[in-house]
């Protein structure tokens, strides 16, 4: 695994005016590669959350003209206790969402990679992850109904009976974030099953010669060597759990009672159901910024840039 | 990993561990295909039977109607008896519309990620690690806030009602694929690039010939997943495309979704819809999955 440095022939020119040159060039490509890319960013995120800024300081109703109002919406949204319980009910559900459905993920794609041959059942796992979100609230709209879904005339033989599940305030977000965990945990599965595929069979075949067992193998080779995988998954599922609407909008409404009132679903209220498209965008762009620092917290925690194969 | 010492240890015991793994991973097929079998219980019965079998796994009179409703091969008269609108959707058109509308994008996105992800994995140049940064960020726009200007932006365009305006947000990236390409880069070995630079290869050329190559699962694994996202897009499509003739899959199965003349949703027509739209997808991932494992199999072992 070393780099064969004393194959190479002898330089023509000093080392420092060829890695100036290689330098140079490398920085040429980078750029010639990352430019589709940069275009398409700037014209469908850069700019449009740009916009989406200067929106933010406007009263605008989509219909007339915006009217600057400076910081008023930022102010109301730091005084609005709307915003603040959106904002719990947000964190509540990811905070039921994130750790099992992580959990699960890396559980099922090491039992994919230890014990299933078969791409068939593989596939069956995948398959929540193959309905749209829309669909997939509908479909557990029809599972959990209170008194024709399936679910529920089966609880009704055991001893657990009828549970109001979308309809009670208690039940309501921890059945949102259950829907969400079996739509994407194989999803995710497959995610850290693709990350697991790619260290080398030799560290393994190292760790069995040295007597290591299944336990210490896992925690000593396999989570550090899946770290910018699990990097990956944490983030994006974080982030997209953050901004969770769809499963709510079909299923709950933000009912009952408010309790399923999410961040995104407030937005969206304020946005297409009161015309408030400032105030809209500014709590966006709070949403945002949150984000922003939970995301640069976490991969400062996480090591995001290094790989422990280098 | 059984290749280790494939002699001295002919057969693994079984120990519980197993066998509770093994139950676990039969728990979650169950769990994953459980309501999937409810959506096709529910495409075979019919719109009168529906709530009087509900609590059934398989209906006593199976019917394939709802799929006939679909597939538009039943008049609308019948279509409207069976509990539908008796409104029809060209099914043809909006399957071969999903298909263009999917295989632009995958192709565009999965190749442009590549080569930017490469680019933030492997080549130095100033600004790199800044530019990521936007990426990243570009990732927590919360989506509801891109919508309305990006709308205007295709709007100005004149690309409303066109497949250029359904493609033009997706086709040259999203942060998502050139954070996961980066990802996995970033965990391949550099020794083979290292060598193949030291032989006087460009960077250009150790992207196409090397790179790529060893980075086969990961791609396949990332077109497979923009394919699902994409097949199953709906906003984006249902704003742009007015015309029936454009209408994708998910935008076209809409019509079943609230269209009865008693003005419930045809649940099983809705469920007739959703299970052919899927099919696609899922035998996709089938053949195409066994190629991620292989060549994640084979560039592994090197």
């Amino acid at each position: 695994m070393t780099v064969q440095s004393d194959a190479i022939p002898a330089p023509a020119v000093t080392a420092g005016q060829r890695n100036t040159r290689r330098g140079s060039q490398e920085a040429m490509i980078g750029y010639l590669f990352i430019l589709p890319a940069i275009i398409g960013f700037v014209l469908f995120y850069l700019y449009p959350a740009i916009r989406g800024f200067t929106i933010s300081f406007t009263d605008w109703n989509l219909l007339s003209a915006p009217k600057n109002v400076g910081l008023d919406n930022y102010a109301t949204a730091i005084h609005d206790p709307k915003f603040w319980s959106a904002l719990a009910i947000t964190v509540k559900y990811v905070l039921w969402n994130i750790p099992l459905q992580t959990i699960l993920a890396i559980l099922l794609a090491v039992a994919m990679d230890r014990l299933v041959k078969s791409m068939f059942i593989k596939g069956l796992l995948i398959v929540p992850y193959l309905l749209s979100s829309v669909l997939v609230a509908l479909i557990f709209l029809w599972l959990l109904d209170p008194l024709l879904g399936i679910v529920n005339i089966w609880l009704s033989h055991t001893p657990i009976g009828k549970q109001a599940f979308f309809a009670s305030e208690t039940q309501a977000i921890p059945t949102i974030a259950m829907v969400n965990i079996w739509k994407y945990t194989g999803f995710n599965a497959l995610l850290f099953y693709a990350g697991l595929q790619s260290i080398p069979r030799t560290v393994y075949e190292a760790a069995a010669i040295d007597g290591a067992q299944e336990w210490s193998t896992f925690w000593k080779i396999t989570m550090p060597l899946l770290r910018p995988v699990t990097v990956f998954v944490l983030v994006t599922s974080v982030i997209g759990s953050f901004q969770i609407f769809d499963t709510i909008a079909v299923a709950t409404q933000g009912g009952p009672a408010d309790a399923t009132k999410v961040l995104v679903f407030y937005i969206y209220q304020n946005a297409f159901s009161f015309f408030k498209m400032g105030y809209a965008t500014a709590m966006s762009m709070l949403l945002f910024a949150l984000l922003v620092v939970f995301t640069l917290v976490q991969m400062r925690l996480l090591r995001a840039n290094e790989s422990d194969l280098d | 990993m059984t290749t280790a010492a494939p002699a001295d240890r002919p057969k693994k015991p079984i120990s519980i561990g197993r066998i509770i793994a093994w139950i676990l991973l039969a728990l979650m097929v169950v769990i994953s295909v459980f309501p999937v079998l409810i959506v096709l219980k529910t495409a075979l019965t019919s719109n009168k039977d529906i709530f009087t079998e509900s609590a059934r796994l398989w209906p006593t009179r199976p019917t394939l109607i709802n799929f006939e409703r679909v597939l538009g091969l039943v008049s609308p008269e019948v279509a409207q008896a069976a509990g539908g609108s008796g409104s029809t959707i060209s099914f043809a058109s909006a399957t071969w519309n999903s298909v263009v509308f999917t295989v632009l994008i995958v192709v565009g996105q999965t190749f442009f990620c590549a080569m930017a992800a490469y680019s933030f994995a492997r080549l130095k140049f100033p600004g790199r690690d800044f530019i990521f940064t936007l990426f990243l960020i570009a990732l927590m726009i919360p989506g509801i806030v891109l919508f309305i200007p990006n709308f205007i932006t295709i709007k100005n365009l004149g690309w409303l009602n066109t497949m250029q305006g359904m493609v033009a947000p997706f086709i040259l990236m999203s942060p998502f694929g050139v954070f996961f390409l980066r990802q996995f880069f970033l965990s391949l070995p550099r020794e083979t690039e290292e060598a193949a630079l030291i032989d006087g290869a460009n960077p250009f050329t150790i992207f196409f010939r090397i790179t790529l190559p060893m980075a086969q699962g990961p791609l396949v694994t990332l077109a497979i997943l923009t394919t699902i996202g994409m097949w199953n897009e709906f906003f984006w499509p249902f704003l742009i495309a007015k015309d029936d003739h454009l209408f994708t899959l998910p935008v076209a199965l809409q019509t079943f979704r609230t269209q009865t003349p008693q003005g419930s949703p045809d649940w099983s027509g809705l469920m007739a819809g959703t299970f052919i739209a899927t099919v696609p997808v899922f035998i996709l991932l089938i053949a195409l999955g066994r190629r991620v494992v292989e060549s994640l199999a084979f560039s592994g072992s090197k």
